[in-house]
């Protein structure tokens, strides 16, 4: 495969990503912008962090006179369900360089972990196709943060429905997802304990409780079922 | 904050990718996507205010139905970001 096509199937797959950050990304700048920070301060932010949720969270809590390490702390907390990315991530990735590596590291975000790991499945998909999407999302990202940050009325709010485009997206993932009765009960149960958590408890650890939870859950309903179809011989070499 | 948002990405692709893991641990991976995403979807499609709160009848959610039917019939990404774009901004100008 040239690089060429590389180059193009990673942005055919990435422009869904690409659509959604324009308005996530101008809203942001102009918050940071509101919040003190210059252009190049956000550009900065954006190229070093690159995490949306975390970097709406630090410029609301710098603004309301937070200290680093409370903002540090805040963005760990809310970047740690990339943990669960990577290591699902982790299972498709053969005889990966280091460099690679690290620079795929940089650009996992729930939007390219989910896009990506769609193609992974469909298995024409390798290491290369998937920095180009991350790379391009994370352009995408730092322009448009920027850009905001220059005064950010160029695209009124709520045009063509943009607003909509990364949900949208995820809707379509989660379909990619649902391979079999087992993904289907997972994904239910990952979005009843994610809305009741969300609704007890302020902040987003609600994603990570909910997705490990209903994962473990799934893995072991998997298990039972197994041992009532074949019995325990079956279920016992599974175990190992 | 750059370290504290790079680390959670980069560990688990350093350390987990060439090794062979057991197989409890990747089926188990194999069900994170679609824990991950429906916990990233359901809440912000039933769930709105701070604090949360339950709102079923939200343009989220309505648009939603839709989509998600366009979505399994027709397995395209780019399709469905158009058709949910579309119905969302329709349902805004109702």
């Amino acid at each position: 495969m040239g690089k060429h096509d590389t180059f193009k199937e990673g942005l055919g797959a990435a422009w869904p990503i690409c659509l959604g950050y324009v308005p996530i990304g101008l809203a942001f700048g102009v918050l940071a912008q509101k919040a003190g920070l210059s252009p190049a301060e956000i550009a900065m932010m954006s190229i070093f962090v690159f995490a949306g949720s975390s970097q709406f969270i630090a410029v609301s809590m710098l603004s309301a006179g937070a200290g680093p390490l409370a903002v540090i702390a805040t963005a760990f907390m809310v970047n740690i369900r990339h943990l669960l990315m990577s290591s699902a991530l982790s299972v498709y990735l053969r005889r990966p360089g280091r460099l690679q590596l690290t620079l795929l590291a940089y650009g996992v975000t729930d939007e390219s972990f989910a896009v990506n790991l769609g193609r992974f499945h469909q298995q024409n998909w390798d290491i290369r196709q998937a920095l180009v999407v991350n790379q391009s999302a994370n352009a995408v990202w730092i322009i448009c943060t920027v850009l905001g940050g220059y005064g950010g009325g160029i695209i009124p709010q709520g045009a063509l429905g943009l607003d909509y485009a990364l949900t949208a997206m995820f809707i379509c993932l989660l379909v990619f997802q649902l391979r079999g009765r087992i993904y289907i009960l997972t994904a239910l149960l990952a979005g009843g304990v994610a809305t009741a958590v969300a609704l007890l408890i302020p902040g987003n650890c609600y994603i990570i409780l909910a997705a490990v939870a209903a994962a473990t859950m799934g893995v072991v309903c998997q298990k039972k079922i197994a041992f009532f179809q074949n019995g325990p011989a079956v279920a016992k070499t599974m175990d190992d | 904050m750059g370290a504290v948002t790079f680390l959670p990405r980069w560990i688990p692709l350093f350390f987990l990718s060439n090794r062979k893991l057991p197989d409890w641990f990747v089926e188990w991976l194999d069900l994170i996507p679609a824990a991950i995403l429906s916990a990233l979807l359901i809440p912000a499609l039933v769930t709105a205010g701070d604090p949360r709160r339950l709102i079923l009848w939200r343009p989220e959610l309505l648009v939603a139905v839709p989509t998600f039917l366009f979505a399994l019939k027709t397995k395209s990404l780019g399709g469905t970001v158009v058709v949910g774009m579309l119905l969302f901004w329709l349902v805004g100008k109702v």
